[in-house]
């Protein structure tokens, strides 16, 4: 798959910056975090949600459960796909009955991977309330989901995509809007 | 992530890159079976026949398991009590079965290269649960998911491998399998059960159990059919298990660290003893939970997706 830079929202520190009122906001609204648990969706939702953790630790001064989700197994086009795509393990060390969960992923565009997180999660046990946060928003839901926390909303067209590059994985930190030449999927 | 290979009929000439990515996949998928709901909906609307023409409690119980876990619409079908006592030819009853729409067969048959002559006939993906005295390719990965668990890699592992080797369909899967993944593969047992130009396949072949033990990293250990005594292949249990039987005196003597396996059914007394069996060194009981995960991986990786 090749793709061409269009634009540079944001650098390291206008992430970090993101990162940290995502974090604020969670506290917040949910009063607290004593019930609270983050689960990220593979790949880069995981980052996202360790670093969330790690702003929250230094606001509330305590440690910060964090899970791993990977939805391949749940995703809706797996039928239809002629790519079987690589299934990775899911982590979640802790009971998520009667907590708070927030799911944290790095862009919401269809909402179908949202959505298979969902059935997943529900999998792992009934828990008190799922909440969603995300570090973009980009727009053209395909499922009537929306996110609770959202760090920047950056509509793009079709065609157009998001790549939110993290450290841990890309060796950079960043959110580039980036012109997409598609290899068939399917 | 897609396999090179359209069934899993044998390991034989089944590539690295493959082998890697059904036990990196069964891995993932050990992860499922800890889950408290342990189901995942990955093979909705698709759906397996289990097709056992000969008996098999584990392998059947494991494939089972693993196609519910995917959440696949499953027919069982055993020869006891099917059509094929009333003389219908395989082709006929595989084609009759089809007729109704299914997606993949996992066969078991006591024809060596059954699986892969259904091939010919069938438009379904078809996965050998052993055939014969030839393969039983799940078997064999679900014991290199174990070694490879244990010891972290395959590369350059001793594997030793001791019985029956010449009527061992899981022998040969391993046989295939481990060379292919760069392990040193070695088979001990009395010369009526290696069979001939064996050492063709890159393995090699030792008379002396003790021999093999003072280097072996892995020690598989097969079962002995019993109907195959007096027959000229062995005198008589106790002469076996004195040669060839993993006993707890010979354990006694080895100071180093080794990895038991055995595919079962076993022979308590006779190819190993109940102390072997259940002591620290033996992964037996891990063998099969590894059975469901490498079999989801299979399933997974042959029949999700849409055939292209």
């Amino acid at each position: 798959m090749k793709e061409k830079v269009k634009f540079k929202v944001a650098d390291e520190k206008s992430l970090d910056r993101t990162i940290t009122r995502l974090a604020h906001e969670i506290v917040e609204r949910c009063r607290g975090i004593d019930d609270v648990v983050l689960v990220g969706i593979r790949t880069r939702g995981e980052f996202v949600a360790r670093r969330i953790a790690g702003k929250i630790e230094k606001i509330e001064n305590v440690k910060m459960p964090v899970g791993v989700l990977d939805v391949v197994l749940y995703r809706d086009d797996i039928r239809i796909r002629t790519k079987i795509p690589k299934v990775q393990v899911s982590d979640i060390p802790f009971e998520i009955d009667d907590k708070t969960v927030i799911l944290i992923d790095d862009v919401i565009y269809t909402g179908r991977t949202v959505r298979a997180a969902l059935d997943a999660l529900v999998d792992y046990g009934r828990p008190a309330k799922i909440q969603l946060a995300v570090l973009v928003d980009r727009g053209n839901r395909e499922m009537p989901i929306k996110a609770d926390y959202v760090g920047i909303n950056l509509p793009v067209s079709v065609g157009e995509e998001i790549r939110v590059k993290m450290r841990e994985v890309d060796g950079e930190d960043g959110i580039f809007i980036v012109e997409v030449v598609h290899e068939s999927q399917y | 992530m897609n396999l090179s290979i359209k069934h899993l009929l044998g390991l034989e000439g089944v590539p690295k890159d493959d082998i890697n990515t059904i036990l990196d996949t069964a891995f993932s998928f050990r992860e499922v079976l800890e889950r408290p709901v342990k189901k995942v909906p990955t093979l909705q609307g698709k759906t397996v026949v289990n097709l056992f023409f000969e008996p098999s409690t584990r392998t059947r119980i494991s494939f089972e398991l693993a196609e519910k876990r995917l959440s696949a619409d499953i027919v069982n079908f055993s020869a006891s009590v099917s059509s094929l006592r009333k003389g219908e030819s395989l082709k006929d009853t595989v084609q009759n079965i089809l007729a109704m729409k299914v997606d993949t067969i996992v066969m078991r048959h006591s024809d060596p290269g059954a699986a892969r002559l259904l091939t010919r006939f069938v438009d379904a993906v078809v996965i050998n649960a052993g055939d014969g005295t030839h393969e039983h390719p799940t078997q064999a990965l679900l014991d290199m998911m174990s070694m490879r668990e244990k010891l972290g890699t395959l590369e350059k592992v001793n594997v030793a491998i001791v019985g029956d080797i010449k009527h061992s369909r899981v022998a040969l899967s391993n046989i295939y399998g481990l060379t292919t993944m760069g392990a040193n593969v070695v088979v001990c047992g009395p010369p009526t059960f290696i069979p001939f130009g064996i050492e063709k396949l890159g393995v090699k072949v030792m008379y002396d159990l003790d021999e093999v033990l003072q280097f072996a990293d892995v020690v598989m250990v097969l079962r002995i059919q019993k109907e195959r005594m007096g027959k000229g292949f062995f005198p008589s249990l106790r002469e076996y298990r004195k040669q060839f039987g993993l006993t707890r005196e010979r354990l006694e003597k080895v100071r180093r660290k080794l990895i038991i396996m055995h595919p079962g059914p076993m022979n308590r007394g006779v190819e190993i003893d109940s102390e072997v069996a259940e002591s620290e060194h033996s992964i037996i009981l891990h063998q099969v939970l590894n059975g469901v995960a490498v079999r989801m991986a299979v399933l997974f990786l042959l029949v999700g997706g849409k055939r292209g």
